[in-house]
């Protein structure tokens, strides 16, 4: 088993009108199977409403399962005695900065969690020093979270969640409201926790950019997982994402549309790199 | 323009002041107000005003801060001179028209002057030299006894300092509003004050609906840190008493007793001066 596992999960949004009658349910989660392994980059993908940001509120026990079952490091979700420690196992970054950024002084904010956690004073500047290192946010630990821009705020949010040092980190479309260069600065951020630290990630998020690093891919649609396996994998299946209303790298199209023309290029081009490769080795088989 | 709006009025400066505990500085300031309705002669507030001025000195905040908040209550301050200076019945000293100035209306009238003035260059100084999270912390700490009578203390605090972080922030959120409706034809300006007022609806509405969208997300990102209430919690920034707050609280302490101890004698002594003088 490793560090997140989802069996079967489902969750319904009930709907009601103003009586509380039920009107209709919606059904967000729709048989869900995940094993995540301790150290691994997966990211979800998935347009709006497809269900994704459901299945990521699961995994730090926000939701419950309606059915079906989540284990966080081996700790069912659905066991109220767990829920600190699960909280603290699977740490969560959300969507918008301004909404979870809590301290007036970004080394209060990220010495938030550790103080919910009760660990004594001298311990939370140590984690606070580190994390904030660990994301470059160090030479700002004394400005005010409203001085600071859309991806410096995001790389708080993730400092604050690091300095309890938590096994996985899930991160809600961490990206979404930044500019390219706040995104780049999040991704980069993220994935040297991932290489240094060796914390499990789970990246939510509709870039299609971002996943490319991923070791493996997950895309929802309708509550279900409709596609896996490894960013390559997935992205060779260039018509079932377009479908899907996802954004395949222009690259990648290009590649496709080149392939489907019939020249031999590979499957699943993610980088400008490997195009330039692929199309050398093209003009020297032609 | 309001990204860069201070809340509270804290003057960045490193003294003696601003390094003292916050609860010594709410503490005193508590005491120095209730001094200055203890006092009712020149002597006392002689007193008040040699303690106060070392106490700005001692705080290295310009005095043209400490007078700004008087420009807030000068209206307030007219009104009680005024008041006082012609309506106290007493023994005349001018009369103009049918308005007469007392001896006691003067007496009166310059007392409640300093009493007011002080009374908020008092608490400037507190504010000035405390930021608003230093204060929220004091308070907490402060007000700790009354968690035994279910006071819930802890929540007060918390949310205060939530309001303090999320204001600039919804102040930045009315600005970009107001924009957007003056963008689609909105008049905020012209109208009398009722119209104006009603301008402000269409404004009010979609602030507080993100307000509470905010306070949604913001109540999950704390869950999601583990935020269970003040229980189990320990704090990064702790409040321990030093010497220097000890120091401060005798010093405080002893300005009350010479304030009490003048404002009873000094009458006394000096008039026997002046008798002996006159003599």
């Amino acid at each position: 088993m490793g560090i997140i596992e989802v069996k079967d999960l489902v969750y319904e949004y009930i709907r009601r009108d103003e009586e509380g009658n039920v009107e209709g349910i919606t059904t967000a989660v729709d048989d869900v199977n995940l094993d995540i392994a301790q150290g691994d980059f997966v990211a979800i993908l998935g347009h709006n409403g497809s269900g994704k940001s459901t299945l990521a509120k699961h995994l730090n026990a926000i939701l419950y399962p309606a059915e079906g079952t989540v284990w966080v490091d081996g700790k069912d979700t659905k066991q109220d005695q767990y829920l600190w420690d699960i909280r603290q196992t699977a740490g969560m970054v959300f969507q918008n900065p301004d909404n979870q950024i809590i301290g007036q002084m970004v080394e209060e904010d990220v010495g938030f969690g550790p103080e919910n956690m009760g660990v004594p004073t001298k311990e939370i500047w140590e984690r606070v020093e580190e994390s904030l290192k660990a994301v470059g946010m160090y030479e700002f630990r004394k400005s005010s979270p409203n001085k600071l821009s859309g991806g410096q705020k995001q790389r708080v949010s993730i400092a604050g969640v690091i300095a309890m040092h938590p096994k996985c980190i899930i991160l809600d479309e961490p990206t979404a409201m930044l500019d390219p260069k706040g995104r780049k600065e999040v991704i980069r951020a993220v994935r040297a926790l991932n290489d240094v630290e060796r914390i499990t990630v789970i990246l939510i998020t509709h870039y299609m950019e971002e996943v490319i690093y991923a070791d493996r891919v997950y895309v929802m649609d309708k509550g279900k997982i409709t596609l896996q396996g490894t960013p390559r994998e997935v992205f060779s299946e260039v018509d079932r994402l377009r479908d899907l209303r996802l954004d395949v790298p222009q690259v990648t199209v290009l590649a496709h549309e080149l392939r489907k023309e019939g020249f031999p290029i590979p499957r699943g081009i993610l980088t400008k790199q490997e195009f330039r490769e692929a199309i050398d080795q093209c003009r020297q088989m032609l | 323009m309001l990204r860069d709006i201070t809340l509270g009025q804290y003057y960045q400066a490193d003294s003696i002041i601003h390094r003292l505990d916050p609860r010594v500085k709410l503490g005193s300031t508590i005491i120095f107000i209730i001094s200055l309705f203890l006092f009712n002669g020149a002597a006392g507030y002689l007193v008040a005003a040699v303690f106060l001025a070392l106490v700005i000195k001692l705080s290295r905040v310009p005095f043209r801060f400490m007078i700004k908040g008087m420009k807030a209550i000068l209206f307030l301050l007219m009104i009680t001179v005024v008041f006082n200076l012609f309506l106290t019945p007493g023994e005349p000293l001018i009369r103009v028209w049918t308005l007469t100035i007392t001896k006691e209306g003067v007496r009166l009238a310059i007392l409640l002057a300093m009493r007011l003035s002080f009374l908020i260059i008092g608490s400037s100084v507190m504010t000035l030299t405390t930021t608003p999270n230093q204060l929220t912390d004091g308070m907490e700490k402060m007000l700790g006894p009354l968690k035994k009578i279910k006071v819930p203390v802890h929540e007060i605090a918390m949310m205060m300092s939530i309001a303090l972080r999320f204001i600039p922030i919804l102040m930045e959120e009315t600005d970009k509003i107001m924009k957007a409706q003056l963008a689609r034809g909105a008049d905020f300006e012209s109208g009398n004050l009722i119209k104006k007022a009603k301008s402000l609806v269409p404004l009010l509405v979609p602030l507080f609906i993100s307000a509470f969208r905010r306070a949604n997300d913001l109540a999950m990102a704390m869950e999601a840190r583990c935020y269970r209430g003040g229980e189990y919690r320990t704090k990064m920034k702790p409040l321990h008493y030093g010497r220097k707050d000890w120091i401060a609280y005798i010093m405080v302490g002893s300005y009350l007793i010479i304030g009490i101890l003048a404002s009873k004698f000094l009458p006394i002594v000096a008039g026997e001066i002046i008798a002996r003088f006159w003599s």
